[in-house]
């Protein structure tokens, strides 16, 4: 033991190394208490303003009188399944396409690298440029006003570097040995594609999608100057529409004691959506076979 | 010849007839004009962003624009200072407030963490990153701002013998909350690359400073830390450009004061709030300056964003070499897709 004792660690070093370990610890503790306090909040004042005539009444103008004459969130939660809807039927299966040709046609090509160049780009775009981006084109360039479906390309272009990038690593993880032997046999490429390779990736194809869903769901600022701003329920994609996120930033920005309960309610419920497409996306990934 | 015997009306018969081949032809353009086109729409974006922005700068000159100190709608006199400097101090507090939080949870959950607490906890902290910036806003707004107000009043009391802190009136909304919430916003993203990069680390470098006498903290200090250095700088200035762009939150937060504040705890704008704040009344040349406004953001968060992107990457690639291949890969899928 004796001649061991020159091997062990001095005191100095011990508590340094104790006190750098329990500074660790308390910073990731840190980390974990915004995540704590906005998910009690969000369920205390949320649940609160939660009831069935929430969310199957419009909300109205009124903003100086009580919960009741204030209306829910219906058009809001409406809106927000158009609008994304659409958008998700515009990028998931042009993301999808982009990324199959990069993975099977562009691989490592020039043209290839410019194209995920661009793609990384966009990636980076703050999503109230994809605003503005959208209103140059749809509405000074038609010269006409905001409309629902134009907040639906605005978060398309949102969604589309999500999905075409986390589409790409998953096609990428087909195995080479499936694509060759179809190959082999005679199938032809397109038939490889739509047989072989999308069926193999499915699972890990929607789980990308629906993180990209769940993404454009929770976004404001793309719809401000696009989707416009209404109290109205309607399913005419022309026309203006609400959505949670707008509700809820409309809600903040002019504030009364029973306007602020709405927009907790809204936000618990949009949180919600969100989680579910969250959870649903994990659960999907852990069924895929590749990856 | 073999071959020969297999031809029958001038193609062999295991080529395909031109209208099998169609569909095959067919896909492969269609895919890669679909690849073009969405390159060309990008350029096509920025030629347009450019051309509404242009009258701004023609008026202001683009250092003006972008340097004037004097942002006043009525007066149709635009300078980009306030928002700049507003965009650049918050995000920098976000910076500071979160990269130390984020990279020391990163290194919890990787080296020190029980293995049974490792998924969860890393779980937790992506839950952040679900969260919608408009909810983080109406958290921010009635929630943290008034619940931290006193402790703003004190600090600048106490200190307010340092220029940048002490002075100046506390508002509720004010450049410190906003950067506070774009910290806890940027946190997951810093922490997922920082844990992906600290998973690169070797283990035999590990092993061999571990063998050597060195406590945990020694190891992490020696081994962890300096080899992953440039991957979580990356990281962090990935953060940044999160921070540089973030609209709703800070829209709520900063109190939209188109003034250059001196003090922390003063209201201020930025380059993102600005726009969502005033281009729905907007008209003429103020609507020319938002969009120039918008450009300036563009190429901010462009500049930010391709430097963060070489730095993990080249971290990544670094790992490749050094024979951890696999989390190296891993290592750029988490950028590519963040």
């Amino acid at each position: 033991m004796g001649t061991l004792d020159r091997f062990s660690v001095s005191p100095g070093r011990r508590r340094r190394d104790r006190i750098a370990r329990s500074a660790i610890l308390g910073a990731t503790l840190i980390a974990l208490v915004p995540l704590v306090l906005i998910v009690y909040y969000l369920l205390r004042k949320g649940l609160g303003s939660w009831s069935t005539s929430f969310f199957t009444t419009d909300p109205t103008g009124n903003t100086f009188f009580k919960n009741s004459s204030i209306g829910g969130i219906k058009s809001a939660i409406l809106g927000t399944i158009e609008i994304v809807g659409l958008a998700s039927a515009m990028a998931i299966p042009v993301g999808i396409a982009v990324a199959v040709w990069l993975v099977e046609y562009g691989k490592e090509s020039r043209f290839a690298q410019t194209v995920r160049f661009g793609v990384d780009v966009l990636t980076g775009v703050p999503s109230i440029i994809f605003g503005l981006f959208i209103f140059i084109v749809l509405v000074v360039g038609t010269g006409s006003t905001y409309a629902a479906y134009k907040g639906s390309c605005a978060l398309a272009l949102l969604m589309l570097p999500v999905v075409i990038r986390s589409a790409e690593v998953i096609l990428r993880l087909v195995p080479p040995a499936l694509r060759e032997s179809a190959l082999a046999l005679g199938a032809p490429r397109w038939r490889v594609i739509f047989r072989i390779i999308l069926p193999t990736a499915l699972p890990g194809l929607i789980t990308g999608v629906l993180l990209a869903v769940a993404r454009a769901a929770g976004e404001t600022a793309p719809l401000l100057f696009t989707a416009g701003y209404t109290l109205k329920s309607n399913f005419n994609l022309g026309q203006f529409m609400n959505a949670l996120p707008l509700q809820i930033y409309y809600d903040v920005t002019s504030p009364t004691t029973s306007i602020e309960h709405r927009a907790w309610g809204a936000a618990l419920t949009l949180v919600s959506m969100i989680l579910l497409l969250n959870v649903l996306a994990r659960l999907i990934a852990r069924r895929s076979r590749i990856g | 010849m073999e071959g020969a015997s297999l031809r029958g009306g001038g193609r062999s018969v295991l080529e395909r007839s031109p209208l099998a081949r169609l569909p095959d032809r067919a896909l492969r353009y269609g895919l890669t004009a679909l690849a073009a086109a969405i390159l060309a729409l990008i350029v096509y974006f920025f030629v347009r962003l450019v051309g509404e922005a242009a009258p701004a700068f023609e008026r202001m000159g683009v250092f003006g624009f972008t340097f004037g100190s004097e942002w006043n709608v009525n007066a149709e006199h635009f300078g980009a200072l306030p928002l700049l400097v507003g965009t650049l101090i918050t995000s920098a507090l976000a910076l500071l407030i979160g990269v130390p939080v984020a990279v020391a949870a990163a290194i919890y959950a990787t080296e020190l963490c029980p293995v049974r607490l490792r998924g969860a906890l890393t779980l937790l902290v992506e839950l952040l990153a679900a969260v919608p910036s408009v909810v983080y806003g109406l958290w921010g707004i009635f929630f943290l701002a008034p619940k931290l107000q006193p402790a703003e009043q004190w600090i600048a009391g106490k200190l307010s013998f340092i220029p940048f802190i002490g002075g100046g009136t506390v508002t509720i909304p004010n450049y410190f909350i906003t950067g506070l919430v774009l910290a806890i916003m940027i946190l997951p993203i810093v922490s997922a690359i920082s844990r992906e990069v600290i998973a690169t680390v070797p283990t035999d470098q590990k092993e061999a400073a571990l063998a050597l006498g060195a406590t945990r903290w020694e190891m992490i200090r020696t081994a962890v830390l300096p080899f992953s250095r440039a991957g979580i700088v990356g990281g962090a200035m990935l953060g940044l450009g999160r921070a540089l762009g973030e609209t709703i939150a800070v829209t709520i937060l900063i109190g939209n004061a188109p003034r250059l504040s001196h003090h922390l705890f003063e209201q201020g704008y930025s380059l993102a709030a600005v726009i969502a704040n005033e281009f729905g009344e907007a008209t003429g040349l103020h609507r020319n300056a938002l969009f120039a406004a918008g450009l300036v953001l563009f190429v901010l968060t462009l500049l930010v964003n391709g430097v963060a992107r070489a730095l993990v990457l080249r971290a990544a690639s670094g790992r490749n070499r050094a024979g951890s291949g696999e989390a190296g890969a891993r290592l750029a899928e988490t950028v590519a897709g963040a």
